[in-house]
């Protein structure tokens, strides 16, 4: 039905479009060669952010990064915010959609977080539907993103990567991996990471995410590690980009860094280690 | 997923319920403080999402006093749309509706103030008219059509004295009423005093009076003149119909 790699995005770093860099990040992209907007965002009628928007989309080629879906949850999909999404990959045409295994919105109100999911066959059939739903209505693939998680739900009985793998089969969707929140993930429950990686449908994978996260600890002192997008990326990640890239081979490789937004050379100096990084398996 | 909305969503909202049964570390242990996780970034992530929409209000009350209201608002009006630029519509009426901010009369027509401004941020991009358009014989049959970013705040306090002092360092401001007109010429939009005369002139333009009809019924010895120049100047109109 969509006969297509998992993304049109070109195999370089790229960065989470952050207003505030957009000067900066016109007059000297280093090695960036495109970017992600979070879809939300840009969902006005008009001004300033379009107009950066319709200015980065004549350099860069974009990715839509969609939070607000619900993908996961309970009822059907919001179909005004379908409707919105699909104005806008309409007008925009980016090289990629994509959005995550979660839910976020019940009964019409929307709670602003990535709310996990248990992975069973009701879960399944629930999101494959969804998916099926979006890729029809935008009449394009899209790709799926591996949470972060900080709990498991007793009732689970698929592994993430083999859930994750089922839908790809059953939707023909692809796969967004964020190597951050694997590397969250397994921590927070005990796995290894590298196993994950290794189980998980890389063929699928139409891009990667690479995100700072931050150390906390549960009730029993265990550590945990919390999503925050805040500062760099953590050299363990980096270790797993490259067991990753390795394994799987070059891909569009994202730096998210949404709260606490630092100064372009910060971002751009992230991009540069995830150039190399890419470098070194074309090498 | 069956118990899980009815189960994780009370839980997520309210602090004092017990973690949903069925939640682990992973190995097999409960969830605990981990649920707290997705706890705090609902309650935490929609509190900042108010603080950003509404600076003017989060400064005149302090991060002390804003947080915990903004926490209540929460509390009774969760997002309708993953828009956070749209969130936040019934803060007027929430804070009109709070007995603890009787002195402060004044704070929802400043929340209005705020999400005129959000709106005006985000509305649709248009092609001022030419003052030239204004040359015509017959000026009172005249309707204006405003550009889509344009919004009017009629208010009894000084409103735009109130917004500058706090925001942009203005003077003190005076007991007297404003109007506040915001214009968008390109990205930014400018928040404007009007007096309240000037106030009831826009808004009957803005519904759709001829200038004739509007100027008629404004008060005695108005002058429209710095209305109309404001309007022009800050590419406020986009056309005008004669019906």
């Amino acid at each position: 039905m969509f006969d297509r790699s998992p993304s049109d995005l070109p195999c370089s770093p790229g960065v989470g479009f952050k207003a505030d860099h957009f000067a900066a990040l016109l007059a000297d992209p280093g090695a960036v060669g495109w970017i992600e907007i979070h879809a939300e965002n840009y969902m006005g009628a008009g001004g300033r952010p379009l107009a950066q928007l319709r200015a980065l989309a004549e350099r860069f080629a974009v990715s839509v990064h969609g939070v607000g879906l619900s993908i996961g949850g309970e009822g059907q999909l919001d179909a005004d915010h379908l409707a919105r999404l699909k104005h806008l990959t309409g007008w925009l045409n980016p090289a990629s959609f994509s959005e995550h295994l979660a839910w976020s919105t019940h009964d019409g109100a929307y709670l602003n977080d990535l709310l996990p999911l248990p992975y069973t066959a009701a879960t399944l059939t629930r999101v494959a539907d969804h998916i099926d739903r979006v890729q029809t209505v935008l009449g394009r693939r899209m790709l799926l993103e591996n949470p972060s998680s900080y709990l498991a739900f007793a009732e689970s009985d698929w592994s993430e990567p083999d859930f994750l793998r089922e839908l790809v089969r059953r939707t023909g969707c692809g796969l967004l991996l964020d190597v951050n929140n694997v590397f969250i993930s397994a921590t927070n429950l005990g796995f290894a990471p590298q196993g994950y990686i290794d189980a998980f449908p890389l063929d699928a994978v139409g891009e990667v995410h690479l995100g700072g996260h931050d150390p906390d600890h549960d009730d029993h002192g265990a550590p945990l590690l919390i999503d925050s997008h805040g500062c760099a990326v953590a050299d363990p990640v980096w270790a797993l980009l490259d067991h990753t890239l390795a394994r799987m081979g070059p891909r569009p490789v994202l730096i998210e860094w949404d709260n606490d937004v630092p100064e372009w050379p910060v971002l751009a100096s992230e991009a540069a280690r995830a150039a190399a990084a890419l470098a070194r398996i074309a090498a | 997923m069956t118990g899980l909305v009815a189960d994780f969503l009370p839980a997520l909202r309210d602090a004092a319920r017990a973690v949903p049964a069925g939640l682990t570390d992973g190995h097999g242990q409960a969830a605990g403080r981990r649920f707290a996780v997705y706890r705090n970034n609902v309650a935490v992530s929609l509190t900042e999402a108010l603080e950003t929409g509404f600076p003017c209000l989060f400064r005149l009350l302090g991060a002390e006093n804003f947080r915990p209201l903004a926490r209540m608002f929460v509390d009774r009006h969760l997002p309708a749309s993953p828009l956070m630029m749209q969130y936040g519509a019934e803060m007027p009426v929430f804070l009109a509706g709070f007995p603890a901010l009787d002195r402060y009369p004044y704070l929802p027509d400043v929340a209005r103030l705020e999400l005129a401004r959000r709106d005006s941020y985000h509305a649709a991009d248009a092609t001022p008219m030419d003052a030239a358009r204004l040359a015509v014989d017959d000026l009172d049959a005249l309707r204006l059509i405003f550009a889509p970013a344009v919004r009017l705040v009629q208010s009894d306090w000084p409103l735009h004295a109130i917004w500058a002092h706090t925001m942009a360092d203005g003077p003190s401001p005076a007991a007297e009423a404003q109007s506040v007109l915001i214009t968008r010429a390109d990205f930014d939009p400018i928040p404007h005093a009007l007096t309240p005369a000037e106030g009831g002139f826009i808004a009957a333009l803005m519904a759709g009076a001829t200038l004739g009809t509007a100027f008629a019924t404004a008060a005695p010895a108005f002058d429209p003149t710095r209305a109309l120049t404001l309007l022009i100047s800050h590419a406020a109109l986009t056309d005008t119909r004669t019906p």
